[in-house]
């Protein structure tokens, strides 16, 4: 057999002149110049599109009016002698039944929600993934018992036991605190389960089998091997969970169960019920903080799918291949227009 | 130096099909040594047990039975936490070995750092450049700073090896680690395996399907059917001058550039697979027919033959 | 620009009378900076005549392949070039021209695919037989019985037991799998079929036993076959004409055995030598001393 060693570059003699050709090497593909390394955590975040960009600016709005509002608005509790004004230049959002500023109360009430939705994102959160990923990592009978454990939760019917235990505490130490524990309790274990699933598969790849071969502490197999590609994964159960308390503690509180030492936007439906506000046609006291919430929820899931797009990179490729396929096919009717 | 004795080393998995248990024996009473500057390769298909072996040989998994000991020059065992910094692994598919969310420096550092090869910053990034030159990553600087979906399959196997070599290992258990690259590249891939073995005087086991590549990349060859070593001996008696029916099988099938249009022409006709026997194995150092049940004692007498016939 | 007649006279035809004419082939990827996968192919597919397309990895024999049956996604496009296929019956049939329609009946029946790890493609809930079945009422006018009777002559000539028609997909090995699709690759006797990377998930001995089984259907039914793979040796073995594909170019085609003798081409050259010898000489491996490429 004829061997030639190794060497790629070779003028052929072709009968048209000498042909010079090259085999692809293992060569570096060459960067564009100017660019660098994009840094790992840049891989993280979602592409911007206009759905993500919505989004965003939907939160921001809810965030600043809840974290900004509170200090541009007068007491919310001060009662006037003009009960349930229409929306004036004095009252923006008008008042309610005993006069109280409504934009007061809806600055202060999403202020509430929002600092009940991040503690119950971020407990809910870490329980999920305690339980979900280092069961998983550790496998054998942890794995087994942490699984049950998240399936007894997952049966638990949410919201008829955040009732039960609500209407158990008194309500003098029912504090947000309370509440934001009960509704991460009864949240965590449908992402726990999801996380388990996801852990499974990322520890079984061989990275992580090498790391462990080179001698890694399991906490560091899990924070630093496993982890970073979990974050889109607990990113989005974050936002999700964020969406469910908020949801939650108002349903709880619109009920009359919620924290008792503090204004969120359920307490504001709660008292506009309890106002009669439908029946007097008093718009403006129960729209404001049912538009916030469901702006707020919109906002998040529209970042939640943005998100999702990273999980799973199909999605996103078939949006690149659509807006191509678009692009092509406006090309094509371009070039046909010119003939 | 480190060297590995492996002596009738067995593993069985545990089946569950509904209420009835029943075990599989994937490795049966595999005896081989792995001695510095030498290459054994594994050879077999798939399910024939040699991966196996390698999660055995690398402690991902406990062998039910059988020992490996790991001893260096002056018989002291290897064991414990330093077991890692001597026997290291080059996975199949360089795809999935490397971590996409991080740099090609923390794969080479993390190693150096763990063992204690290294003790600053300073001196760990030093060391990591010149790992990457020794596997031919060049520019280094450049190459330490990607991110494994920047490199070509090829590179990222090199940085694979230079990852398993970081910790100082002696012993490298190498599972089809170019099986997964472009044909063009491979024999790049293992002629550099072929010079840091060379260089570092190292132990390799070379598990593969393709019997020319270990043919010429090992020293001997072991044939595994369904757990047991089959056929064993120099790399090219095995090859060139098969005794068990299925290496014989293995040969036959195996592409070779040098028999152009022979696929269904005369001479190329289906040897049955059933009645294969692997209770026996011919061991070419010995010149005989051993039953399994010997394997071991036959083991250790071919070793110390062909020990005194390379010297 | 030499073309590919003028570096390779003798090759460029096939001994036999065509089934397949492709010219001046050319596939872009219309993507932000368009890339040229395929360019100017030209190739003639003989009647019976078993063709190796050899590559590697981003070579673009599988877009290739694809363009060919117009199976081809966005972005990817045809930017010039014909196909043409030769029926037995004397007429010619432009497949880049035709309809939806005509197309879509044309795929199975003239041309079929095997493509890479198809036997995974398999619907996982659903018996062999009901699979084939499919095929064979999507594309032609039969009974049941008739079916069942064409589903089972199929299998027993890839060499599976007709038993296996209730079979699931989970209950056959990967190499009865991969018998599967070639079965149902031939179910409606068609006069091409393209196998891309057929074997390659498959251990070395089954792997021999579906390449013998190729060669044995094809003297039989007289279909020919484009067998698309990165393995040299084995192409070797089995085709008649090889055409070695670099960078989406048709760099080398000729017969096997010249092929093998005097490659032409430093690519094919290069992809010879990344194959040792079984049974020969070393090679480009270099075990002792300095290997050129590393120092």
């Amino acid at each position: 057999m004829t061997n030639i060693g190794p060497d790629v570059q070779v003028a052929v003699e072709g009968p048209g002149g000498p042909v010079e050709t090259t085999a692809p090497t293992d060569a570096p593909e060459p960067r564009p110049a100017g660019t660098r390394a994009r840094p790992a955590w840049r891989m993280l975040l979602p592409t911007m599109t206009p759905w993500l960009a919505t989004g965003l600016v939907l939160i921001a709005g809810v965030v600043l009016l809840g974290v900004v509002g509170p200090y541009l608005v007068g007491d919310p509790d001060a009662i006037s002698d003009v009960g349930l004004a229409p929306p004036s230049a004095e009252h923006w959002l008008g008042t309610t039944q005993t006069g109280q500023d409504v934009l007061a109360q809806l600055a202060y009430a999403t202020r509430g929600s929002l600092q009940i939705g991040l503690m119950v994102g971020v407990l809910a959160t870490l329980l999920s993934a305690f339980f979900g990923i280092y069961g998983a990592y550790l496998g054998g009978a942890a794995d087994e018992g942490f699984s049950l454990l998240s399936n007894v939760f997952l049966v638990i019917p949410g919201l008829p036991l955040v009732i039960v235990i609500s209407g158990f505490v008194p309500r003098e130490s029912r504090g947000l605190w309370t509440i934001a524990v009960v509704l991460a309790l009864t949240s965590w274990a449908a992402s726990a389960r999801v996380l388990r699933a996801q852990t499974l598969s990322v520890r079984s790849r061989d990275y992580v089998a090498a790391s462990r071969l080179s001698g890694e502490k399991p906490w560091r197999v899990i924070g630093v091997e496993i982890l970073p590609n979990l974050l889109p994964v607990l990113a989005s159960q974050f936002v999700y969970a964020v969406i469910a308390a908020i949801l939650g503690e108002a349903g709880l509180s619109f009920l009359g169960l919620g924290a008792s030492n503090a204004s969120t936007l359920g307490t504001m439906l709660f008292y506009a019920q309890n106002g009669f506000a439908l029946p007097l046609g008093a718009w403006w006291w129960f729209v404001p903080p049912g538009l916030v919430i469901a702006l707020f929820g919109m906002g998040l899931s529209l970042v939640n799918f943005s998100i999702d797009e990273i999980i799973n990179p199909r999605l996103k490729n078939a949006r690149t291949a659509r807006r191509r396929a678009n692009a092509a096919r406006r090309a094509a009717r371009r070039t046909e227009a010119a003939r | 130096m480190t060297s590995v004795h492996v002596t009738n080393l067995t593993k069985d998995y545990g089946l569950r099909s509904g209420l009835r248990r029943s075990t599989l024996r994937a490795v049966d009473r595999v005896s081989f040594d792995l001695v510095p500057r030498r290459t054994v390769a594994l050879v077999g298909e798939s399910g024939s047990g040699k991966s196996t072996i390698a999660k055995l040989l690398t402690r991902m998994e406990k062998p039910t039975s059988g020992t490996i000991d790991v001893q260096l020059d002056d018989r002291t065992p290897v064991m414990g936490s330093v077991y890692q910094r001597h026997v290291q692994m080059v996975f199949q598919d360089p795809f999935a070995s490397l971590n996409p969310f991080h740099s090609v420096e923390h794969h080479v550092a993390r190693p150096l750092r763990i063992h204690r090869r290294t003790h600053d910053a300073a001196s760990t990034h030093a060391r990591v450049l010149e790992m990457l030159e020794r596997v031919n990553l060049h520019p280094a600087e450049d190459m330490a700073a990607r991110r494994p979906h920047e490199l070509s399959g090829g590179q990222r196997q090199r940085v694979a090896i230079a990852r398993a070599l970081a910790p100082g290992a002696q012993v490298l258990i190498a599972d089809e680690p170019v099986s997964m690259l472009d044909v063009s590249i491979r024999l790049g891939v293992l002629n550099l395996l072929g010079r840091l073995q060379r260089e570092d005087n190292l132990a390799v086991l070379y598990i593969t399907h393709d019997l020319a590549t270990a043919r010429h990349f090992s020293d001997e060859i072991l044939v595994l059917y369904r757990g047991r070593v089959v056929e064993r001996g120099p790399s090219d008696a095995v090859i060139l001058d098969p005794h068990h029916d299925y290496t014989r099988l293995l040969a036959m099938a195996a592409p070779d550039p040098d028999r152009v249009g022979s696929v269904g022409r005369e001479g190329d006709t289906a040897v049955a697979r059933d009645g294969i026997d692997n209770s026996v194995c011919y061991d070419h150092t010995l010149g005989a027919w051993v039953p399994i049940d010997e394997a071991e004692a036959a083991a250790r007498a071919a070793t110390a033959g062909g020990a005194r016939a390379g010297v | 620009m030499t073309t590919l007649t003028d570096r390779v006279p003798h090759a460029a035809a096939p001994a036999r009378r065509p089934v397949l004419t492709v010219t001046d082939l050319t596939v872009v990827y219309d993507v932000d900076q368009p890339v040229t996968a395929v360019k100017d192919a030209s190739l003639q597919l003989g009647r019976g005549e078993i063709l190796g397309l050899a590559g590697e990895s981003g070579c673009g024999k599988t877009t290739l392949a694809y363009a060919i049956n117009r199976l081809h996604q966005p972005p990817a496009r045809i930017a010039s070039g014909s196909v043409v296929f030769h029926d037995r019956d004397g007429g010619d049939v432009d497949l880049l021209g035709l309809d939806d329609e005509p197309l879509r009946r044309f795929r199975w029946s003239q041309l079929s695919m095997v493509f890479q790890g198809a036997m995974n493609s398999l619907n996982p809930v659903r018996t062999i037989g009901s699979q084939l079945d499919d095929t064979l009422r999507a594309h032609a006018r039969m009974s049941r019985a008739q079916r069942r009777e064409r589903s089972a002559e199929v299998l027993t000539r890839v060499g599976v037991d007709p038993g296996r028609l209730r079979s699931y997909p989970h209950e056959l090995s990967g190499g009865m799998r991969q018998r599967v699709m070639i079965a149902m690759a031939m179910l409606l006797e068609p006069q091409i079929m393209i196998m891309d990377e057929p074997t390659t998930a498959l251990d070395v001995v089954v792997q021999r036993e579906i390449l013998r089984e190729i060669v044995r259907l094809r003297d039989e039914l007289d279909f020919a076959v484009v067998f698309i793979t990165h393995d040299l040796p084995l192409l070797l073995e089995i085709s008649d004409r090889i055409a070695v594909m670099l960078a989406g170019e048709i760099v080398e085609l000729d017969t096997a055995a010249q092929l093998h003798r005097s490659p032409a081409h430093p690519y094919t050259r290069r992809l010879l030598g990344s194959f040792p010898s079984l049974s020969g000489e070393r090679g480009a491996f270099i075990r002792e001393g300095v290997d050129p490429e590393e120092a």
